[in-house]
């Protein structure tokens, strides 16, 4: 075997996965783990650990796992991550611990993603138990919001001994892994369902169907609840749309609605009463991971599927193993083209979307090239459906209805980025809801320093 | 039907609504909050059989459950944040067509608790099908009731006896709140514009979340794109784009749907959304 090579991984081939929700990618059998753990160096000083925004201690379980010890593997990374076999899928690992790999300069980094959702689930399918905590010290903390931050938080304060409950409006715990990634990237009731019983077999309670700033006050909870402390991880779930001509012809939608559909609701199964318009040519216009899986869901449903990004292939901001996945199942890329009209027949349903050619001009605030739009250049692509993957915001509903709560002009919450302190004495936050739309693993880091500072907090209170 | 749920019972006001769903493979529908009761913690629903869902909840029990009930949602109408003495100067009427009759009672109960007596129109197909007469009548200041078939009360639709009301009897409203059907809300919105009365409208697109995650019920509101469930329910009626959301809720109509409404029609008589087409 060859020390450069990181061992494949086996997947459903593109023509079959094509047709089914089923997950892509199928995972290590366990010699296959143990053949890439070998290729660890086990470095003196890790820069992938430096990367890990929870900090796994990654060496030590990769160890494990080369000795065939998997329960003690599942141990390490237990004790940084309540979510590792969410993580092992659908971190950007190549910019993260991968990207700093020392195997990486001169060939393939060790596929620590890979590894680590081995190790997750094979303590799922064994039982294995990671429910220890200390003894309850009868304090209670309230947790906005069970997606990845609010999850984290959650399960890092019940290890410490804290009564945890957290409120979720919708009504299944899981934010963005329920109803935005789809199920053939992260299953639901296997892994996510698990992940969720694991943060509830702390202690942790979860009450669902409760919307904080309608059904309840942040202030009702501290005041008459008696929570001592508040943990705001609400996301960023507010869509964006372009607010062109057409856009709210029959046939248009948020990625989120049609991914709420498919995803949360079902709407691709049978049985289920959720209807989806499935579409039988359908544009997606963004180049994020939302797009990519918007636009596989409508592929898997049937549709003929376009990608509308207004940059160029090297900008697309979704990560690289989706985008090959997408281009691997026939899905088609405009890239340097962004929509100006959306067109729609006399009864008002979308027939086709007008685009611009674009060209990439000097680079902007962020660093990437500015795209400009070639004159003259209009051309129109004919579908019956469109998706609107332009990215999300918070939703102002928890800033507004709750006095002293400070927001910034993008509506995300003001909080220090050590801690999560927010302008309310004994309110935190972090997630989307602070940084805007990110990475399920920046949520992760982000509850994960938030209940350190809140277990400080309640210590000196 | 009354529902036990006390965290929404405590926070709910009037013009604000839910989301309820059946089971594990239900989907999710909006309804009114009819009415509720803050100290037995429960919210009454009111609700018309119309397709799979509502079928399935007509055939509910006392001791049943749903799977899912969450609210309250939405903005609470505007006038429970005016002053009170000024709301009293105001001659208020409230048109509710089929259904909404439901979401109009908690709006006048609460303005009747505050001392103001707001009239009504209640309007539906024929005698059997009317809602809330006497819950309404204990609250209204006048109630008047409209019947397709003048079976009961007035006969013919909203619209006309409230042209009725303002033209024959020379009433002077400076307030109409119409909660119905949207053909009924729309056709209410271009009489009034007439007159120049303030209408305030309930409108009731496709949702799914509810909470403003993912824009389904996007409606035009004085050229500018809102979300019905966390802007409004509530809207400025003659800044709505009705024609825009009225198309836009026959998006998930099936072939099924259609034809379970026509065969409605038939048997009650009773055109759906299409009776006010003298008006066209």
């Amino acid at each position: 075997m060859e020390i450069k090579k990181r061992v494949p991984v086996m997947e459903q081939a593109p023509e079959i996965r094509r047709t089914n929700f089923d997950e892509v990618c199928l995972g290590y059998s366990e010699a296959e783990a143990v053949e890439e753990a070998k290729r660890c160096l086990h470095c003196k000083k890790p820069l992938c650990v430096t990367q890990c925004p929870v900090s796994i201690n990654i060496p030590d379980f990769i160890e494990h796992v080369k000795e065939r010890e998997f329960e003690k593997a599942a141990r390490v990374i237990a004790e940084s991550s309540s979510l590792p076999a969410v993580c092992g899928r659908v971190c950007p690992q190549e910019i993260q611990c991968e990207g700093q790999c020392v195997l990486g300069k001169k060939g393939d980094a060790v596929a620590i993603g890979k590894l680590e959702r081995f190790v997750a689930d094979w303590s799922r399918e064994n039982n294995i138990d990671l429910s220890q905590t200390l003894p309850k010290n009868g304090r209670k903390v309230a947790v906005i919001g069970a997606g990845p931050s609010g999850l984290t938080c959650a399960g890092d304060l019940a290890k410490l001994g804290y009564e945890v409950t957290i409120f979720e409006a919708l009504h299944k715990a899981g934010g963005v892994l329920v109803y935005g990634i789809p199920e053939f990237r992260l299953p639901k009731e296997t892994v996510v369902q698990h992940e969720v019983d694991n943060v509830k077999a702390l202690g942790v309670k979860i009450e669902t169907n409760v919307i904080v700033g309608r059904t309840v006050s942040v202030d009702e909870l501290m005041q008459e609840e008696g929570f001592e402390a508040v943990f705001i991880g609400s996301g960023a779930g507010l869509p964006m749309f372009m607010n062109i001509p057409g856009e709210n012809s029959n046939g248009v939608f948020s990625a989120n609605e049609y991914l709420t559909r498919s995803n949360l609701m079902k709407a691709f199964k049978e049985g289920y009463d959720t209807p989806i318009k499935a579409g039988k040519k359908v544009a997606v216009v963004g180049g994020g991971n939302v797009a990519m899986d918007a636009a596989r869901t409508a592929l898997r449903l049937g549709a003929e599927v376009h990608i509308v990004y207004r940059r160029s292939q090297a900008e697309l901001p979704a990560r690289a193993e989706e985008v090959h996945h997408a281009i691997e199942e026939g899905i088609h890329f405009n890239l340097l083209c962004n929509p100006v009209e959306i067109l729609a027949d006399e009864k008002g349903w979308v027939k086709g979307i007008r685009c611009i050619r674009m060209e990439l001009g000097e680079p902007d605030a962020s660093g990437r090239r500015r795209p400009v739009e070639i004159p003259n250049s209009a051309f129109e692509i004919e579908v019956d459906t469109v998706i609107m993957a332009l990215g999300t915001t918070p939703n102002p509903l928890i800033s507004s209805t709750t006095r002293g709560l400070e927001a910034n002009k993008k509506g995300c919450l003001i909080a220090a980025e050590e801690t999560g302190k927010t302008t309310l004495e004994g309110v935190f936050a972090g997630g989307d809801a602070v940084t805007g739309a990110a990475t399920v693993i920046l949520a992760m880091g982000a509850g994960k320093k938030a209940a350190a500072a809140i277990a400080a907090y309640l210590k000196n209170k | 039907m009354d529902v036990a749920a006390p965290r929404v019972a405590k926070s709910a006001n009037p013009g604000q609504f839910v989301i309820v769903k059946m089971d594990e493979k239900g989907e999710r529908i909006p309804l009114t909050i009819c009415d509720y009761d803050k100290i037995a913690g429960t919210v009454t629903i009111v609700f018309q059989t119309v397709g799979a869902s509502t079928k399935k909840m007509a055939l509910l029990a006392e001791g049943d459950y749903f799977s899912d009930f969450v609210g309250p949602l939405g903005q609470p109408s505007e006038f429970i944040e005016e002053n009170i003495e000024e709301l009293k100067q105001k001659k208020i009427i409230f048109v509710a067509g089929g259904v909404g009759a439901a979401p109009v009672y908690p709006q006048i109960k609460w303005l009747h608790e505050h001392g103001i007596a707001a009239d009504a129109i209640v309007g539906c197909k024929s005698k059997d099908y009317l809602l809330l007469e006497k819950e309404i009548k204990a609250v209204a200041g006048k109630l008047y009731v409209a019947t397709d078939d003048g079976s009961y009360g007035y006969q013919g639709f909203v619209t006309d006896l409230l042209k009725d009301l303002i033209e024959k009897e020379g009433q002077k409203y400076d307030l109409v709140i119409a909660i119905g059907p949207m053909i009924m809300m729309k056709f209410i919105t271009l009489l009034t514009k007439q007159y120049g009365i303030k209408t305030i409208v309930s409108m009731n697109p496709v949702m799914v979340d509810g909470t403003g995650m993912c824009g389904g019920c996007r409606l035009t509101v004085g050229g500018e794109t809102r979300f019905a469930c966390v802007d409004g329910p509530e809207f400025d009626g003659h800044l709505v784009d009705f024609d825009e959301a009225m198309r836009r809720s026959t998006q998930y109509q099936t072939e099924e749907g259609r034809a379970e409404i026509e065969r409605q029609e038939k048997e009650t008589g009773h055109v759906c959304n299409l009776g006010l087409g003298e008006h066209n």
